[in-house]
């Protein structure tokens, strides 16, 4: 959070241009499709898991709505609930595979990632998909003005998405369920949790978490393509890990995910807006990154 | 023989497979089809090409991922396939027999004219929306470069993008001033092309010209310009497909766009390999070239004088074809 309103400052001072309401929104609306994710993303990672293939699945399930919607004229809402069960079957397989084989799941989405692609490219022949606005699905990316602010219904749904899954982890059996199986599996046996069954809901969930992103996904660009999920698996676990979720389970909250996934976005946008060289901007992204988690750790071992 | 692409996640390789299947099918030649996993995969190319050795095809045609394919298709030339390029022309030329290609720094170069000669003696704001900004990839810098000098503008370098001076004088049309406001990527997708021109225009809302390196990158920028109710932005590309040929181009949303024919490409390259396994010679290179130019055209429902086009109607006659 501090080096999320650090970073802010520093891009402000060095450009007017940067804290502009306009501007300010735009980050927000390019941080709503992988903030999403990271949703999902950290709900496995929690359980010690890890998800190569969120951005496959999303994808997947985006060019299932829009392709039903424009090549095979269905009603909208039936094109979305198809992509969301194609989102969260796909997300079952890998739960299934994770928790019924008992494979790891690095090695489990490893896999999968290649079959959803495949599926992907198979299924849109590498074609881009447009949609007419005012549809079921693209009612994610209608504006939503707040003063100065233009923010999305896409962005409103991706913070919503937060508070659900923030008040299920602390509140709710389950969201101790998943911490106790994420922190030590034979211990959370042990105690009575049946820990398959939370493994595989984590899984599940997640994947209803991709359908929406699919959906926001769609509603940001008018339709979808087949290219567009390239670097989504590993931004959003870039998100999770800068948010301060342990990459070894148990440990860490939702939220922080989400001031992961905007400080990337900050820094992309900030430094675009300071015209800096594009190549010396990847690099900037990378040190940065490091940066915000050892400040992160830092702060954490001061704390204790 | 072997067709050997680039992806298979992009409709003008897919447009290129089909184009030779089809070709193939008429020479009677056996075609196997292979695909790098993502632009610039260069080993996946390798194992086909060493696949394509080991069959004992006659021929291997490739769309180049990049150089790094170079000694393997020496080899396979060495165990006496013929290689013919198709789309990019790999460094050096003489790697392969032949290619046939797209001019892409001509086709960057008429999306430039164009601009310039519509801009009438106007100031040019300029966003350039490019394919990559970590890896060099000759058909970015072509495009990149092709339209900086049809708009009149030395682009600063010979092998990289963004090196232009960002300020001064544009000699294309009328001439004018001239400020490059951003070099972003967009990985040729339509939300890269969406991130990018927002984050172009939270630089500068000016913009009054954006350069973008093909049309779902346009089509993502459209959508950003849209949302800032930004209007009379003129968007230039470089593709020609029949999908955009037959909408964004044809309602004057993408200004102008440079076609390529893929299909052209393919199926010329077959025959030529057709030509060479029966004991044939190699197709001779047009003097001074390195390469078979397969042609641009430049199509916009707003034709300018002073830069020839046709019209989208006469374009989506032979699109990608």
């Amino acid at each position: 959070m501090l080096v999320l309103v650090l970073a802010c400052l520093v891009f402000g001072f060095a450009n007017s241009r940067f804290i502009q309401p306009t501007n300010l929104s735009i980050i927000l609306q390019q941080a709503a499709v992988v903030g999403a994710l990271a949703v999902g993303q950290t709900l496995i990672i929690l359980t010690a898991g890890i998800d190569l293939s969120v951005g496959a699945i999303m994808v997947l399930s985006s060019l299932v709505m829009a392709k039903l919607v424009s090549d095979g004229g269905l009603p909208g809402i039936v094109a979305l609930l198809v992509g969301f069960a194609v989102a969260v079957v796909a997300a079952l397989l890998n739960g299934l595979l994770v928790t019924k084989i008992n494979l790891p799941p690095f090695i489990v989405t490893l896999g999968t990632l290649s079959i959803f692609t495949a599926a992907t490219l198979i299924y849109a022949q590498g074609m881009t998909i447009s949609l007419t606005p005012g549809g079921v699905l693209t009612w994610t990316g209608r504006d939503i003005s707040l003063g100065g602010f233009h923010l999305t219904v896409g962005v409103l749904m991706m913070l919503a998405l937060y508070a659900l899954s923030a008040y299920a982890l602390r509140q709710t059996a389950w969201g101790k369920h998943l911490y106790a199986t994420g922190d030590d599996v034979e211990a959370a046996r042990l105690a009575g949790i049946r820990t398959n069954r939370v493994l595989l809901s984590a899984y599940v969930v997640a994947g209803a978490v991709f359908g929406i992103a699919a959906w926001i996904l769609v509603g940001r660009i008018n339709g979808a393509d087949p290219n567009a999920g390239l670097n989504a698996n590993l931004e959003s676990i870039t998100a999770v890990v800068i948010g301060g979720t342990s990459l070894f389970g148990g440990r860490g909250a939702v939220v922080g995910s989400l001031i992961g996934a905007l400080i990337v976005q900050v820094f992309d946008n900030g430094l675009a807006l300071a015209g800096m060289d594009p190549n010396y901007q990847v690099l900037a992204v990378g040190l940065l990154v490091i940066a915000a988690v050892a400040a992160d750790q830092w702060i954490r071992s001061v704390k204790s | 023989m072997s067709l050997i692409l680039k992806t298979l996640s992009n409709p003008y390789f897919v447009t290129m497979k089909s184009g030779a299947e089809a070709e193939a099918k008429k020479v009677d030649l056996d075609l196997t089809v292979a695909a790098g996993k993502t632009d610039g995969d260069t080993q996946t190319q390798i194992s086909a090409i060493d696949d394509a050795i080991s069959r004992g095809d006659k021929g291997i045609l490739i769309t180049p991922n990049g150089d790094a394919v170079n000694t393997e298709l020496k080899k396979a030339r060495d165990a006496g396939l013929f290689v013919i390029a198709l789309d990019t022309v790999p460094n050096p030329p003489s790697t392969v027999d032949v290619t046939y290609a797209t001019d892409n720094e001509q086709a960057g170069k008429l999306i430039g004219q164009y601009a310039a000669e519509r801009l009438d003696g106007q100031k040019a704001v300029i966003a350039m929306l490019d394919d990559f900004n970590d890896q060099v990839v000759s058909v970015d810098v072509q495009r990149d470069h092709g339209f900086l000098e049809g708009m009149g503008i030395d682009p600063g370098s010979p092998t990289q993008n963004g090196k232009e001076q960002k300020t001064g004088h544009y000699t294309g049309g009328k001439g004018g001033d001239y400020q490059v406001v951003c070099h972003q990527p967009t990985a040729g997708s339509i939300p890269g092309g969406k991130t990018a021109m927002e984050n172009c225009l939270s630089a500068n809302g000016d913009i009054n010209v954006v350069y973008t390196i093909n049309e779902p990158a346009a089509d993502g920028a459209l959508q950003a310009l849209a949302d800032a109710g930004k209007q009379g932005v003129m968007v230039v590309t470089i593709d020609g497909s029949c999908k955009y040929v037959n909408s964004l181009v044809k309602d004057g949303k993408i200004a102008a766009d440079a076609v390529q024919y893929p299909g052209k490409m393919a199926s010329l390259g077959v025959q030529a390999i057709a030509k060479l396994a029966s004991g044939g010679s190699t197709p001779s290179l047009p003097a001074g070239q390195d390469f078979i130019n397969t042609g641009t055209a430049l199509t916009t429902a707003q034709p300018v004088d002073g830069v020839k086009s046709e019209t989208p109607a006469t374009a989506a006659q032979s699109c990608w074809g």
